[in-house]
């Protein structure tokens, strides 16, 4: 018993290492936001600051009440989503504007990068160029365009609907899906669709982006979203960002890691280098040994807490029938969310980042701990259970000396179950930015990378190798002798 | 000689149904009784009430003049158990086992292993057997743990739940001749629970025979076997001797 206190002491020791926090830069799981967090990374880096790259969030939200929280620092948010989606202006404002109303919540625009991606009407260049087509305006009077937009383009009020009468076309295009809709232009299937101005897609198929000349669509600017409290330095680095971007070449950008070799670090890189910033690039190892840590750190505390409480708990209520089914049974009820749900689940509470995903995965580590805890205790030999009351042992001595050794190998498998399971979860908790080995595997999926994709599944999967090694050297070590004999006898 | 055990009036239940109501018995102290009954005739419920483990529905046990008291844990440890089918701890060895008890209550070591030493030469166990576990040892050896387990804390009284019962014949009638050797030696009061009548005569000078939740007879063994208060307790002397 003393053996196992003294390894669950070294592993919560090893877990609960602190690094110093550096600036944490984050980006939403798009391929743009990437290249522009890449790129507020660089840029930071090369001032010799230290950068933590907090990659693929799932989205405006998380991004932006994380950054409230403190979880994170910086990210590239655009004007038009600050406006309608975070701050709920009933009318545009300008840059200026959103920064008295993010003031008060300790935030700062920075200058906008230069691009605006908003909504935009695309034709292939040769077909806009037989009807002589360059704004949006002429649309008018076109006859026999055969055009699709998406679902959403379709309905929302800053789409079609306000377009139509914006520009007075009186005619109704068709829906498709929006991954679908480039290849059917490529295809030849369609002559106009809706895109946003910086798709990487625009110049792959070389597509004419009709200009907004009745300016309709809200403005898109991408710019970084700052807190007020980050040093001085990060933010004037940032600001020589400014205004050195166009949506042209925000598009190459973008096609370049879509369509060609590039990866967002590189894509950033060549930009940056056209301002003058030199960066060197951190090696690879680095960052998966980053990962590695950090998701030892998380399976690691929700692994040991859970074992503490459930464990305790077990202990607390088998001696109590209908209390123990209960608990078992609200435990198998965790286990039944979905993992993802759960994690979404805990960021109203519990916010975004580390420990919410701690939380998360230390609920569903109970329930393997507690059911293995509670069924071993509860069917621990009657006669034994007997004979160990009638010789006068008091409760805490029964349960010292008598449920808990004979439970322990149970105990233990359930423990072993949990970490295991645990491994594969807390991939999942890099949705919502607590880092790990699921951020590859996130940023390899936005990306369709199978390779990125492997760079957080394999180091996963042999650490969940390694810790069945390692529970099958504590099981070995800790087992009473009685049961390590039967062993080697079978 | 006083009193060991006092039952008067004693009655049972499980949920709404008595396994018996309204025993009264007196048991004499310092040798030993036996229960005898076949199974489901209440004998072991009645041992249970001695140490607490159950109380009664009516009626009061008394054990050494006094009722059973409210700290059982303590009280439990003035009483040894001993129990069919062994009762070893698995993860323990002998002497794990054995000295456990004294362990708890603080003994130092020397009294410890002076206890262990002298239960195990009674009981004709080598005492290199007390690093081995209860695995590695015979039927017969697991049972003569058992009791020095028992005897361990000189306890006032002993209690057995058919302990010999799943031991061969041979080996149980050298058990039998160890618990008597051992009986002679400690004389502890012992109450003794067992379906085997002649396994009763032999060790128990007074005899308490149960049938369906009644006491059909109690009293000396040598009253009993000379003068059976009814049918069935003739019937069963007849089978079984």
């Amino acid at each position: 018993m003393r053996r196992c206190l003294s390894i669950f002491v070294l592993l919560w020791g090893f877990v609960v290492y602190s690094d110093v926090r550096p600036l944490v830069v984050a980006s939403k799981d798009f391929n743009e936001s990437y290249i522009l967090g890449e790129m507020v990374a660089q840029t930071l880096e090369s001032k010799g600051l230290s950068v933590e790259r907090r990659f693929g969030l799932g989205g405006t939200l998380i991004c932006f009440e994380a950054l409230v929280a403190g979880e994170i620092d910086v990210y590239v948010e655009y004007t038009g989503t600050i406006e309608q989606a975070i701050l709920k202006l009933p009318q545009r404002a300008s840059v200026k504007q959103l920064n008295e109303q993010l003031k008060h919540r300790g935030l700062q625009l920075l200058s906008p990068l230069g691009f605006n991606n908003t909504y935009a009407l695309a034709m292939p260049e040769a077909a806009a160029e037989a009807r002589d087509l360059r704004r949006i305006s002429q649309l008018q009077d076109q006859i026999g365009i055969r055009a699709m937009v998406s679902h959403e383009f379709l309905k929302r009020e800053d789409g079609w609907p306000g377009l139509q009468t914006q520009y007075g076309i009186d005619w109704l295009p068709e829906a498709i899906e929006h991954g679908l809709a480039y290849q059917a232009i490529a295809d030849g299937t369609i002559d106009l669709t809706d895109a946003y101005s910086t798709d990487g897609e625009l110049a792959r198929y070389q597509l004419r982006v009709l200009e907004d000349d009745k300016d309709f669509f809200p403005k898109y600017l991408a710019v970084p979203l700052i807190r007020r409290d980050a040093p001085q330095l990060a933010k004037d680095a940032l600001i020589t960002l400014g205004d050195t971007i166009d949506d042209s070449k925000m598009a190459a950008m973008n096609a370049s890691v879509l369509f060609s070799e590039a990866d967002f670090s590189s894509a950033a890189q060549s930009h940056l280098e056209t301002l003058g910033i030199t960066y060197k690039p951190v090696e690879n190892t680095s960052t998966l040994r980053r990962n590695v840590v950090r998701h030892l750190y998380l399976t690691g505390v929700a692994i040991v807490s859970a074992t503490l409480i459930g464990v305790l708990l077990s202990l607390s209520v088998f001696r109590i029938g209908w209390l123990s089914r209960s608990v078992v049974y609200v435990a198998g009820l965790l286990q039944t969310i979905p993992s993802i749900a759960l994690l979404a689940l805990m960021i109203p509470v519990f916010g975004i980042g580390v420990f919410p995903a701690i939380i998360a995965l230390f609920l569903y580590s109970l329930l393997p701990i507690i059911r293995n805890s509670v069924t071993a205790l509860v069917t621990v030999d009657p006669v034994l259970q007997r004979v160990a009351k009638a010789m006068g042992m008091s409760s805490y001595q029964q349960v010292r000396h008598v449920y808990l050794p004979l439970a322990l190998p149970s105990i233990l498998a359930g423990i072993r179950t949990a970490a295991v399971i645990s491994i594969g979860t807390a991939t999942l908790a890099a949705f919502i930015g607590a880092g790990g080995l699921g951020d590859p595997i996130v940023t390899g999926l936005s990306l369709n990378d199978t390779g990125l994709i492997l760079q957080g599944a394999i180091p996963a999967a042999l650490m969940a190798v390694f810790a069945e090694l390692l529970f099958e050297a504590i099981e070995r070590f800790a087992l009473p002798k009685y049961l390590r004999s039967i062993e080697t006898i079978s | 000689m006083g009193d060991c055990v006092t039952f008067k009036e004693v009655g049972k239940c499980f949920g709404d149904q008595w396994v018996f109501r309204h025993v009264s018995l007196t048991l004499p102290e310092s040798e030993v009784t036996a229960i005898v009954g076949a199974s489901g005739s209440g004998k072991t419920t009645l041992l249970q009430l001695v140490n607490g483990v159950y109380t009664p529905d009516e009626g009061a046990v008394s054990v050494m003049g006094k009722p059973i008291p409210e700290d059982l844990t303590s009280f439990r440890k003035r009483i040894g158990y001993a129990v069919q089918g062994v009762g070893l701890f698995p993860h323990m060895t002998v002497f794990q086992n054995v000295s456990l008890l004294a362990r708890l209550q603080g003994w130092n070591k020397q009294e410890i292993d002076t206890r262990s030493v002298e239960l195990m030469n009674r009981m004709e166990l080598s005492t290199e057997l007390l690093h081995r576990y209860p695995y590695q040892l015979s039927g017969g050896q697991q049972q003569r743990v058992g009791l020095c387990r028992a005897l361990m804390l000189r306890p006032q009284m002993l209690l057995l739940d058919e302990p010999f019962s799943a031991i061969d014949p041979i080996t149980r009638a050298d058990l039998h001749a160890h618990f008597a050797a051992l009986q002679l030696h400690e004389g502890v009061s012992t109450l003794l629970v067992t379906h085997d009548l002649r396994e009763a005569v032999k060790l128990a000078g007074f005899l308490v025979i149960m049938a369906d939740g009644q006491i059909v007879q109690s009293g000396r063994t040598t009253e009993v076997l000379d003068a059976p208060a009814n049918s069935y307790v003739r019937q069963l002397l007849d089978t079984q001797l």
